[in-house]
């Protein structure tokens, strides 16, 4: 079985880089090579300029890697203590490694979950404090493997917040995340790359990503009070229109099909100008599914 | 990154010794099943050995002997397989993936298991002494520590072994100890002395680290039975000991090399239920 399929990728320094794709696509086979857990059966890779087959211990000194529901860690330590032990494998002095995991626990709210024996916590508290294993070592580059896996919505939102913060606090620093999550990977990534059966199908930004789908943008108003529907015409970048009436709660549905977004701001003024009240309004743009759909020819799940 | 190779590495001992040194004082059953158990067998041998009206220092080597086997199941159910438990617990990968070598995580569960099980089998030792009226003879402490020390890095050489070797087993490494429980009891003279077994029986037993070092501690603590009793002379056991010393960490170093070797071509250390 082909894991990995003439994988010709380039992270730059800096970048939190998305590695979207179903499951089983290849996207954790590719986090093991670079991480050294895994020796790639033909080919090259190199982390930080190192190779990850040869020069194994200057990669390991620049990396950390996080997965989503992971169990590491003894039970019958403490938080602290686990954290405190983890990053001792990366030589980092007690005195150090205390104080940057009293820091991350504040950050995500595990205060007061220090002293509290690991196999007590939730499984988002679990997952919270294995980001803060993975990010205690302070490394170069971090490699997140689905982080976000089975969390609920907040804990997933706090660790996507931290990793937003930790990237963009210093440029240096460089992420490798893998998903599939259309949503996150569109939400955090400077750029994605789309894999599935051991390929990488597309690589470049969120909104370069999207332009690859012909799909326009679509605008929908939900307006009351609306007296006359023309004038519409004379607007630029504006493809078509069209309106549904509901009469039971006396709006008028308005979607406009756009050419160009820029014309959103024309749109919304001249109905206001009718003297019109606007309820909702919507906007609809292909999203990494449809580009996903449009390259594999099926969804993501 | 803040020191050397070797302060990381140091570091990295002391890390993974914590979970078994802080363990013990967080799960206090230890004392009935790792202290009073074995008081049990050892009471059993010792009556025997009264009834058949033996030696008295018999029933020292039984006391002896029957603390030391709180070293045997620390090697077989926590050494031998503690690295398979890491991979199924999800450690493993972290551990393979610091900047540090493999050696100083098992040695670091070794330091921290050996710690655990010297307080253990002391205070099974002492108790026993004291149930059962055993003369301790501490002529030589230099000795002893000498023989302790050189019997516990061979033994825990072998420890470090099995852990590579069970990895590549999977679960049915599991049996492997079982099966090696009792046997080894027996062979390495845990509750007589080997030299009974015959010199060719008890010179394989020697295999196990803790056969010429149960032998040779009986012969600094009881001194009055070296003429009966002594399998080796001491010096040679010592010997002995230090060439096990050697060969165990040289075959553990190789074994956990070839281990994640073959982990890394196969993707076998990082799927757990392998």
């Amino acid at each position: 079985m082909t894991a990995l399929d003439s994988v010709d990728l380039r992270i730059n320094k800096g970048e939190l880089f998305g590695v979207l794709g179903p499951n089983g696509a290849g996207k954790t086979t590719l986090l093991k090579i670079l991480s050294t857990l895994l020796l790639p059966t033909s080919g090259k890779a190199y982390v930080a300029g190192f190779d990850v087959e040869k020069d194994l211990l200057d990669v390991r000194k620049r990396i950390n890697m996080v997965s989503g529901g992971e169990i590491s860690g003894y039970g019958l330590l403490t938080v602290r203590e686990n954290l405190w032990m983890f990053s001792q494998f990366y030589g980092i002095k007690s005195k150090e490694a205390n104080a940057r995991i009293e820091e991350l626990l504040g950050r995500f709210g595990l205060t007061e979950k220090a002293k509290e024996k690991v196999r007590t916590l939730s499984t988002g508290q679990r997952q919270k404090m294995n980001v803060i294993r993975g990010f205690v070592t302070n490394p170069e580059i971090v490699f997140l493997d689905e982080p976000t896996l089975g969390l609920d919505v907040n804990a997933a939102r706090a660790v996507r917040d931290f990793i937003v913060d930790w990237i963009r606090s210093d440029r240096s620093r460089t992420v490798l995340l893998t998903t599939h999550y259309m949503m996150e990977a569109d939400e955090l990534c400077d750029r994605i790359a789309i894999i599935d059966d051991g390929k990488i199908l597309a690589c470049d930004t969120p909104s370069n990503l999207k332009r690859m789908v012909k799909m326009n943008t679509t605008l929908t108003l939900s307006v009351a009070g609306l007296n006359e529907i023309a004038g519409f015409d004379t607007i630029q970048g504006l493809n078509s229109y069209s309106q549904t009436k509901d009469v039971e709660s006396s709006t008028t549905k308005l979607r406009f099909v756009l050419e160009d977004e820029s014309c959103v701001s024309d749109i919304v003024s001249k109905v206001v100008a009718e003297g019109s009240k606007i309820m909702s309004l919507q906007k609809t743009e292909p999203t990494l599914e449809d580009v996903f759909i449009k390259l594999v020819g099926r969804g993501l799940e | 990154m803040t020191d050397s190779y070797l302060m990381r590495n140091l570091r990295a001992v002391r890390g993974r010794a914590y979970p078994r040194l802080i363990g013990s004082t967080r799960e206090p059953s230890w004392f009935v099943f790792d202290v009073i158990l074995p008081l049990f067998t050892i009471a059993g041998y010792a009556y025997v050995y009264k009834f058949l009206d033996a030696r008295a220092e018999l029933i020292g080597y039984v006391v002896l002997g029957g603390a030391m086997t709180a070293f045997w199941l620390n090697i077989l159910w926590s050494m031998a397989s503690q690295l398979y438990w890491e991979k199924e617990i999800g450690n493993l990968p972290l551990y393979l993936m610091a900047p540090i070598s493999r050696m100083s995580i098992l040695a670091g569960m070794a330091v921290g298991g050996l710690f655990e099980t010297t307080i253990q089998a002391a205070m099974t030792l002492a108790i026993g002494a004291i149930a059962f009226n055993v003369v301790f003879s501490l002529a030589s402490p230099v000795m002893l520590l000498v023989v302790f020390v050189v019997t516990m890095i061979a033994l825990y050489g072998m420890g470090m072994m099995f852990a590579s070797l069970y990895l590549l087993l999977g679960r049915e490494a599991y049996h492997l100890s079982a099966l090696m429980m009792e046997p080894v009891y027996f062979a390495s003279g845990f509750y007589f002395p080997v030299r009974h077994l015959g010199f060719w029986a008890a010179a394989g037993a020697s295999v196990i680290p803790i056969t010429l070092g149960l032998d040779a501690l009986r012969q600094i603590i009881f001194p009055e039975g070296i003429a009966e009793d002594a399998f080796l002379p001491l010096n040679t056991e010592i010997a002995l000991l230090s060439g096990l010393c050697v060969v165990f960490m040289v075959l553990s170093r190789y074994a956990l090399r070839y281990m994640e070797y073959l982990g890394k071509t196969t993707g076998r250390l990082t799927l757990r239920w392998q």
